[in-house]
């Protein structure tokens, strides 16, 4: 699950990471009393004013602005709140901007990178940190990757200050800023193992330049990204209440409701399996036949009418899905009954288009009697002899059609 | 012979109360498993519908019966906790079947393990499985309908999981009379493979699902190595998917210590980048954990790989270099 970055700040905040003076605004009415608020609490005529969207590529997209007015601050967030934002990330519908983040602007000296997340090959938690803060770590990772540090987390202590502190020195913080850095990594640390995160990344972390109040400077988040672990929401209600359902796919979220699992791409064939990695695979097999995936479902072990049913509909409410393949290895579910809940499925939602259904394992004769019967009723269906043949049958249907 | 289970384990099943506990323990007494019994506090000293015991614990459960084995269906807030149990009561084999583990406890879960094994001498290793897989199954050969416990399946072989278990052929009623081990990360996908090798006319000495989670207990190479030390493991067939980079890993160590034939598949060729397709390890991120560079890793150390999921029999026969006739 994904956050917004005012949430991230809040969350890093209440850590005790140091982030610049911000409030979070709703409505363009506000935006001038905020700025002049935010100026006065940083003490700098500077503010950023930040869209609160998901999608990457705000500030080309003109939805993060630098001001030194309220004027411009409040011309800023009429721009953002009355347009839909569209880039490449965003997909032609472009995503509405709902809240508004309006940060001190502050100077910096120095940009560093922090991140932790779960090292699948070690099956640790790993600090990666960087002294070349401010770019994506992919592009630092491609251009320069002995510029990345990665640190190995105990997966029981979590991360030392020692660690923190040999990291510090490390990437060049000095004086006064290191402690201020370890500080931070151990509660970033805190963050992700409390919260069970996937990501935790601070991105840039920043030295302002010294001042008289600092004269080694003061370190600083300046924008924050989190991830959290779906799978131990359970016992966070505080993050789950984060979420902003106005970023989700319907279709996804409809089919989450069933238990079932779908992702919605942009092919031709829909389709219809039990089991990830057949599902997966199935989009594989259609595309090494000439067809693209319009889907991702799996319908779960099990396969119920009821599932299938509402499986159906949904592959179904893709306006660009001319065609569907459902392929159910019946293991511990017989193939019967299986075929007669994809038949009675079919009946009840109504096929217009071409539905290819392969099923193999317990019973599997019986389940192919039960759809050539009911050939009559549903008769743009056919019954596939194997999974080649099954990928085969729907994409020349499709292409023929 | 077999890797990790046969027909002399003895099993228990953690959380054999629940709805999904109860309909797969009946599943694997009735194929031929011996099923020793269950654990569910609260419920000890009771029986379950075929007759097994109940215990409180499995440190309890362990101390009547001799279990060495056990399936764990306990939801997932509770499962680490389970496995921490099963460990500290000695089980040898855990099968975590339970889906939705999260990520941190797993991590946990891990250096408990790893520190275990690290000192554990050879017969006290604990190997685990999963979570969120099938399990794990060596099949024997087939003696009765497999309907109840009084007429099993087989009576030399032993289901752990949640698997079909007809599917399976043991090597005495293989065409071919040989045997390909099976380990993947996906439940279906390995069923598909199963289907399709026996369809070939091979026996398939244990299938292993290690589990869609990005942490978890066995890994790839711990499966390859167990097969390649298993003299009863004539061929192997490695199904992975895409996420991560233990597909690689494994490839690698085929490479400098493999001395079987290998076939593999890698399912997710045209997953999107960042999407989680499914599985909670299934995911493209930052360029890493493609199909594409696995199955480029894989050929180079010497896979034959499958191009699509129907071709995974063939692949596998591919490997072993079987007359076209007999396949």
């Amino acid at each position: 699950m994904k956050i917004h970055e005012y949430q991230a700040r809040d969350i890093l905040s209440n850590a005790g990471v140091p982030v610049p003076a911000g409030t979070v605004i709703e409505n363009v009415e506000t935006a001038a009393s905020t700025y002049k608020q935010v100026s006065k609490e940083a003490g700098t005529d500077l503010v950023v004013v930040k869209a609160q969207v998901f999608a990457g590529g705000r500030g080309k997209a003109g939805f993060v602005k630098l001001v030194r007015s309220p004027e411009a601050a409040e011309e800023a967030a009429r721009f953002m709140f009355s347009n839909k934002m569209v880039n490449q990330q965003t997909g032609p519908d472009g995503v509405e901007c709902k809240k508004i983040l309006m940060a001190a602007g502050v100077d910096i000296e120095k940009e560093f990178y922090l991140s932790i997340t779960t090292d699948r090959a070690t099956r640790r938690n790993i600090l990666i940190a960087s002294a070349e803060g401010g770019t994506e770590i992919e592009v630092v990772a491609e251009s320069n990757p002995d510029a990345i540090i990665k640190e190995p987390i105990h997966p029981l202590m979590g991360l030392q200050p020692h660690q923190a502190r040999r990291l510090a020195y490390r990437l060049g913080f000095k004086g006064k800023q290191v402690s201020q850095a370890v500080k931070i990594m151990i509660a970033l640390d805190t963050v992700f193992r409390e919260k069970d995160c996937e990501l935790a990344e601070i991105n840039p972390l920043i030295v302002t330049p010294a001042s008289q109040d600092h004269p080694d400077g003061q370190v600083l988040a300046i924008d924050a990204k989190f991830g959290f672990d779906g799978n131990a929401l359970f016992r966070h209600k505080d993050i789950a209440a984060l979420h902003d359902p106005s970023e989700d796919n319907a279709n996804e979220l409809k089919a989450q409701k069933f238990g079932l699992s779908y992702i919605q791409l942009d092919g031709n064939i829909g389709c219809l399996v039990n089991g990830a990695g057949l599902a997966m695979s199935t989009m594989d097999i259609i595309k090494h036949h000439g067809g693209e995936p319009a889907n991702f479902l799996d319908v779960g072990g099990g396969a119920s009418e009821e599932a299938v049913t509402e499986a159906f509909k949904i592959i179904l409410d893709d306006e660009g899905v001319e065609g569907v393949l459902v392929n159910i290895f019946g293991g511990i579910m017989r193939c019967d009954v299986i075929a007669q809940a994809v038949v009675n499925a079919a009946k009840q939602v109504g096929f217009n288009v071409p539905l290819v259904v392969r099923l193999e394992g317990t019973n599997v004769e019986e389940g192919r009697k039960i759809l050539q019967d009911a050939q009559s009723e549903i008769p743009t269906m056919q019954a596939a002899d194997d999974l080649g043949d099954a990928a085969q049958k729907v994409c020349g249907a499709v292409a023929g059609a | 012979m077999s890797v990790l289970i046969d027909a002399n384990t003895k099993v228990i099943c953690q959380g054999i109360t629940g709805s999904f506990g109860a309909l797969h323990t009946k599943g694997c007494y009735d194929y031929g498993t011996k099923m020793v019994g269950g654990v569910t506090p609260g419920k000890g000293g009771t029986k379950d519908d075929n007759g097994l015991p109940i215990f409180d614990t499995v440190q309890g459960a362990v101390d009547a019966t001799g279990a060495d084995a056990t399936m764990i269906f306990v939801p997932p807030a509770f499962t680490a906790d389970a496995i921490f149990e099963a460990v500290a009561a000695g089980i040898r084999v855990i099968c975590a079947i339970t889906e939705g583990v999260p990520v941190q406890d797993m991590v946990k879960v891990r250096k408990v393990l790893d520190d275990h094994n690290a000192v554990a001498g050879p017969n006290k290793k604990i190997y685990l499985v999963g979570p969120n897989c099938p399990g794990v199954i060596t099949p024997g050969p087939k003696t009765g309908s497999g309907k109840s416990h009084d007429d099993p399946y087989t009576n030399a072989g032993c289901k752990i999981g949640i698997m079909p278990g007809y599917i399976n052929t043991h090597r005495s009623e293989s065409k071919l009379g040989k045997n390909v081990g099976i380990v993947s990360r996906s439940g279906t996908l390995t069923y598909e493979a199963v289907w399709q090798t026996s369809n070939l006319g091979l026996g398939q000495s244990t299938c292993i699902g290690i589990g869609g989670d990005p942490v978890r207990g066995l890994g790839f190479i711990d499966c390859l190595e167990l097969f390649e030390n298993d003299p009863d493991t004539d061929a192997i067939l490695m199904i992975g998917e895409i996420g991560g980079t233990d597909e690689e890993a494994a490839a690698e160590w085929y490479k400098t210590n493999g001395s079987k034939p290998i076939a593999g598949f890698i399912a997710g060729r045209t997953a999107p980048p960042g999407k989680r397709m499914g599985h909670a390890g299934a995911i493209i991120s930052g360029g890493s954990g493609t199909a594409d560079a696995k199955i480029e890793k894989m050929t180079e150390c010497g896979f034959e790989i499958a191009e699509t999921p129907a071709d995974m029999g063939g692949a596998v026969a591919r490997a072993m270099k079987l007359e076209a006739a007999a396949v």
